[in-house]
């Protein structure tokens, strides 16, 4: 799987997202600090945003070229995205959020089913509560479930560990790589913290002010100097 | 209650019910278009939809009057094509009501809407489901509540519509007589006890849309 993004410009608020480079994890991190334009790439990948000018490629099949007038709507791309904190849809149940868009998808993938992957997630006993009864791990996990049941091809994760405590994000960082490890499907993960980016991802993105500043494997990037904390080595 | 009055009362909300259920389709396509996309000609036609909250009912009433009457643009068309008389008849009331309660539906609808957090559609979209699925399961359900609240705070303008329905479609008994415009005429005959049961009943009307509408408000999901 590659996702490739060629001479891409969209204008953001406060500067202009330029990129131009091939993701080809099988899990990419984009890391970047707040406002960097990591959503905005995520979204452009969704095809929730169009770009001013540029191409979207999954696998050598266009989805987006604005050029040659191609637009391939989000809800035909089978590309799966959490956003940060979920968004789960707060009037259904557990069960029905899930189910949202795993009722609708043609072709089921084995192990791609309601019970193997709440098991994974740890989500079984939930599926009858109401989503104001969660608490944020298990909302992210929902909002992970619901995005998996829909089989997608790619899986867009935007700091699906953000704005919870760290004993939870050190919790919730083995259910992501049972996702990983088990469904294999590839995945684009938006954060800003090394240590998720070291735990979880094969290669990485350095995004700063809408601009690919670096990119290579993580061990490459992020040094150890300063154990027990990663940090983003001198570029 | 005399039968008069009852006849009043019913005639009153039939045509406060018919006027809401009007510009419902409308007032609410309206509204998801002012809340949820940008398009050219947009402010003008949001300064249009709140007119009628800002010049005066009878000012509203008068250019009605002159579109809808036998020599009006839109009156004359209508009067060939169907052979409806709009002006001084019972749908002269409705058309009234109508547009003088669509901006309070179109301004609650449209916040409604915008209270729903584009997030989740854009959710749903990459699970798989389309504009219109979207809009029926994510949207609509979300912004309901707002959306019925809307209708009954139009509903309940529609009740005391005076200014514009007097100009459109005068004070006819038995064929336009509001309980507006009927409380208006009792007192000008000088018969206001009778004038007084009829304001009885209006409040009455009013106090229950209004107390239904903010209740459906109050029950908002947080």
């Amino acid at each position: 799987m590659s996702v490739a993004l060629h001479g891409v410009r969209m204008p953001l608020a406060h500067f202009t997202l330029e990129i131009d480079a091939v993701l080809d994890g099988p899990v990419t991190a984009i890391f970047g600090a707040s406002g960097a334009g990591k959503t905005s790439l995520l979204e452009l990948i969704a095809g929730l945003r169009r770009p001013s000018v540029g191409a979207v490629r999954i696998d050598g099949v266009e989805l987006t070229d604005v050029a040659g007038d191609v637009w391939v709507p989000p809800e035909w791309r089978a590309i799966g995205y959490v956003p940060q904190e979920g968004a789960l849809f707060p009037h259904l149940s557990v069960r029905k959020n899930l189910l949202y868009g795993h009722d609708s998808i043609r072709s089921r993938p084995a192990g791609l089913n309601f019970e193997h992957v709440t098991d994974v997630l740890e989500i079984t006993a939930l599926t009858d509560r109401a989503i104001g009864t969660l608490s944020g791990g298990e909302k992210q996990r929902v909002a992970l479930g619901r995005a998996l049941l829909a089989a997608p091809r790619l899986l867009l994760l935007d700091e699906p560990l953000a704005g919870l405590d760290a004993p939870l994000r050190e919790r919730l960082i083995p259910y992501l790589a049972r996702v990983r490890d088990e469904f294999a499907i590839p995945m684009i993960y938006v954060t800003h913290s090394p240590d998720e980016v070291v735990a979880l991802c094969d290669a990485v993105l350095v995004l700063t002010s809408g601009r690919v500043t670096a990119r290579g494997r993580p061990a490459d990037l992020f040094t150890t100097a300063t154990r027990p904390r990663y940090e983003l080595r001198e570029l | 209650m005399s039968a008069e009055a009852w006849q009043i009362t019913w005639f009153t909300v039939a045509i406060a019910a018919a006027s809401t259920l009007a510009i419902l389709p409308i007032g609410v396509a309206l509204a998801w278009l002012l809340a949820r996309r940008d398009w050219p000609g947009k402010s003008i036609v949001e300064t249009l939809v709140a007119l009628p909250l800002v010049i005066p009912p009878v000012a509203t009433g008068l250019i009605l009057l002159k579109f809808l009457g036998r020599r009006g643009l839109l009156g004359g068309w209508i009067e060939r094509t169907f052979g409806w008389e709009i002006v001084f008849t019972w749908r002269g009331v409705v058309v009234a009501t109508a547009v003088m309660s669509f901006p309070l539906l179109v301004r609650t609808a449209r916040v409604a809407f915008e209270g729903v957090s584009p997030r989740l559609e854009h959710v749903a979209r990459t699970l798989g489901a389309g504009p219109w699925r979207v809009f029926a399961t994510i949207t609509l359900p979300l912004a309901a509540r707002g959306l019925i609240a809307g209708a009954v705070l139009a509903f309940a303008r529609a009740l005391g519509e005076f200014g514009a329905t007097i100009m459109v479609a005068g004070f006819i008994p038995g064929k336009t007589a509001t309980l507006a415009l009927s409380i208006y005429n009792l007192v000008q005959l000088g018969r206001d006890s009778e004038a007084l049961a009829l304001l009885g009943v209006s409040l009455v009307i009013a106090f229950g849309a209004v107390w239904l509408s903010e209740s459906f408000l109050r029950r908002r999901t947080p």
